[in-house]
């Protein structure tokens, strides 16, 4: 078996299987974008015909993309797994902490917030996430198998060698783990995935008109209720897809045509951005900034 | 298109993260905003150089500051022939461990020399730790030709000096490449300062090198992660047992043992891409279904009855110790784990120590310090399947956990059943 999609496949399955039987509470962070659809199409592979060994879990920001809600609810109720939604906006009015602000409030780091508190209400011993290390630099140095600990911090100074096909998940009570099963894919991989597979997503990562504002740095951000638009604003018409689907506050569209998987990967193979930098505002802000989020806490 | 991962090992400031940079910039796979954020940086830290390559690598703050890999770090990249997983792995002797994390799953090891310094310590280390883990490819990147001003003598010299180094390894195919990855002489296109090399460049050589995943022997074998029980009305008596096959071949209906233990029974089915199927392969997630109804817990090995390997609690491993606090004889409590199966454990008897620069076997004083290379003796509250990790990488190995810290103490490879 050398075909590398073969062997990204069967390590995910093996991560996943590892995950269900190390730990007793374990969850699949759902975020509705297409890392996390293709971690349920592995999950499949790895659990049926019986049902999955951890329910979906979604950290609701109340910024998300309506399409990216539809599509959960609908994915979660054909497979028939069970869904935990958790939202942010609650956790910031029990807790009086501060609605996120500016022009483009994101909402982006009050979830971890809202995360750890769906962690130990549920006691959630591992949470699986589609985390990938081509990501971004703090991320190239992260295990398949994370340890967070109580306060859900991550060391990444401290962390545990992982050797072979073997994965320590022994932990103390009040840790977790963080999973990344697809650890080892990068963007074009994923698509390729998606094509071969034939896995269905959410129609915003396809081409479509939508108004946007002009950024200061020539980003494409849709226009929402939650965006401040004022006089000197630039708005726009134009043919757009999203390469992620996080928060409407902090993910910018790409101008696209692409209407299929396979104009998308054509698209990626001739681009020469990579994936946050052209869709995420809050990582321009500091080379640091993931590293920092992550240690905190973050996904 | 196939997958070859690999590492890279080098001393401090021998040229590997400039080496990586390279692949990664000349290969087409950096995006521009990386470029520009790079560059951005390379300034600020005062190089002259326009884009200080190593900076594509050195991911976390840490080692930004100390300008220092410290910790494995993976990048990927891909050609129109391959995907290719690279292991960024530190070449200081206190980042042993981190390299042989990084080593574990490569199929090729690429470990770079100084032209003007020639093999060191260092050069010897990483070798022996490619040899103990079976490497099956080295690259050995004689680097910075460009400060011995392209000598070819130089570079006999120095490949003369490598061979005697592994005379005493057992090592597999071996490929000198002389390179300047400053300049990129020999890494992705060939140097045209360098005519006397008629071998390939770098990523060619790596574009082209046969790829094996994995050094294993034909024999099946299939452990099992996770017990599949839906008890849906339709399904009511399914007990699927899901795992990953990873070596030979299964079919329905061969007759296997279900180890440890003495069981005999059939395979009824096997699933593989949620589709029943006659027969899995190598390297292939499925999910079994046995004809007798017997209790297997994960862990347990389903493998033919014609191709039994050895099962013992007492087995010998050469280890690589990685935790910061020594071990003891006798002093720590244990678990080894192999594959999906942990167990308690205790290391019996240091036999002998390996020494990481030479190869030489030393008696031991019963402590074994971070990084250090030892063959112990280990017993096990279960027994383990026993297959050496020579034939097969994929079954021989394994790990252990200090049972107070949960921490990965230790990484090992088996040797043989001394039981046998
Ligand atoms: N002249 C020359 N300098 C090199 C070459 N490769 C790397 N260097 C320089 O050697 C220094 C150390 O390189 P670096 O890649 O950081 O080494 P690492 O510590 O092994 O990752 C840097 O100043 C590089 O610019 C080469 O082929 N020729």
């Amino acid at each position: 078996m050398s075909n590398y999609l073969d062997r990204l496949e069967a390590e995910a399955i093996h991560v996943l299987r590892e995950t269900a039987g190390q730990f007793e509470r374990p969850a699949l962070l759902f975020s509705g974008g297409k890392d996390s659809i293709c971690l349920v199409h592995l999950a499949l592979k790895a659990f049926r015909p019986g049902k999955f060994p951890f329910p979906l879990v979604h950290i609701d920001t109340g910024h998300n993309f309506p399409e990216a809600i539809q599509f959960r609810d609908r994915l979660a109720e054909q497979l028939g797994e069970q869904l935990i939604v958790r939202h942010v906006e609650d956790t910031l009015k029990r807790r009086g902490i501060p609605d996120a602000k500016g022009k483009f409030p994101s909402r982006n780091p009050l979830q971890t917030h809202t995360l750890l508190e769906t962690i130990e209400e549920f006691r959630f011993d591992a949470c699986i996430g589609g985390a990938r290390r081509d990501e971004e630099k703090a991320r190239a140095k992260e295990r398949f198998f994370s340890v967070r600990d109580e306060f859900g911090q991550w060391d990444p100074k401290l962390q545990r060698p992982e050797l072979w096909n073997i994965y320590n998940g022994k932990i103390h009570p009040g840790e977790n783990v963080r999973v990344f099963p697809i650890s080892n894919w990068t963007e074009l991989d994923v698509w390729n995935y998606i094509l071969r597979e034939n896995i269905e997503l959410p129609s915003i990562y396809f081409t479509h008109e939508r108004t946007c504002v002009l950024t200061e740095h020539e980003q494409l951000m849709a226009t929402n209720v939650f965006i401040s638009l004022d006089e000197h604003d630039t708005i726009v018409n134009r043919l757009v897809r999203y390469r992620t689907v996080g928060d409407m506050t902090c993910t910018a569209a790409v101008e696209s045509k692409a209407n299929s998987v396979e104009d998308i990967i054509e698209e990626l193979k001739n681009t020469t951005v990579s994936e946050r930098g052209a869709t995420r505002m809050d990582d321009r802000i500091s080379e640091a900034a993931m590293e920092d989020r992550k240690k905190g806490g973050y996904f | 298109m196939e997958l070859l991962r690999f590492f890279t090992a080098g001393n401090v400031d021998d040229g590997k993260s400039t080496l990586i940079g390279r692949l990664l910039l000349d290969s087409g796979s950096i995006s521009t905003d990386i470029i520009e954020t790079v560059t951005r940086q390379s300034k600020v830290t005062g190089e002259n150089t326009t884009i200080d390559l190593a900076l594509l690598t050195d991911g976390l703050r840490a080692e930004r500051e100390q300008g220092i890999t410290i910790d494995v770090a993976y990048k990927y990249f891909s050609t129109d022939r391959r995907k290719f997983i690279i292991a960024d792995t530190p070449g200081h002797a206190q980042y042993t461990r981190n390299m042989f994390t990084g080593a574990s799953t490569a199929d090729l090891a690429i470990i770079l020399v100084d032209a003007r310094n020639g093999i060191t310590e260092q050069t010897r280390r990483h070798t022996i730790i490619s040899a103990v883990l079976g490497i099956p490819h080295i690259v050995v990147c004689i680097n910075k030709m460009d400060l011995v001003n392209y000598s070819e003598a130089c570079y006999e010299a120095i490949k003369a000096d490598f061979s005697k180094v592994t005379a005493a390894l057992d090592l597999n195919q071996v490929t000198f490449i002389p390179t300047a990855a400053l300049s990129g002489e020999n890494v992705v296109h060939s140097s045209k300062q360098m005519p006397w090399h008629t071998g390939k460049s770098l990523l060619s050589f790596l574009e082209n090198v046969s790829v094996q995943p994995a050094q294993l022997h034909d024999k099946a074998r299939f452990q099992v992660q996770y017990v599949i029980r839906p008890q849906t009305e339709k399904l009511h008596d399914y007990r699927g047992y899901a795992g990953t096959l990873w070596s030979g071949k299964l079919q329905v209906g061969d007759e296997v043992q279900v180890l440890p233990g003495a069981f005999f029974t059939r395979i009824q089915t096997i699933e593989h891409n949620l589709k029943m199927t006659e027969s899995a392969d190598a390297g292939q997630p499925v999910v079994m279904q046995l004809e007798d109804d017997i209790d297997i817990s994960r862990g347990a090995w389903i493998v033919p009855g014609s191709e039994l390997p050895e099962v013992s609690d007492t087995v010998q491993g050469t280890i690589c110790w990685m935790d910061n606090t020594p071990f003891r004889t006798g002093a720590m409590k244990l678990l080894l784990q192999q594959g999906s199966l942990n167990t308690k454990a205790s290391i019996k008897e240091i036999s002998y120590k390996i020494d990481i620069e030479t190869f030489e076997k030393s008696p031991s004083d019963d402590a074994l310090k971070l990084n250090e290379l030892a063959s112990v003796c280990i017993r096990t509250a279960e027994p383990l399947v026993v297959d050496s990790y020579k034939e097969n990488r994929n079954t021989g190995a394994f790990i252990l956990i200090n049972e107070y810290t949960n921490q990965t103490v230790a990484a090992g490879v088996l040797e043989r059943n001394l039981q046998a």
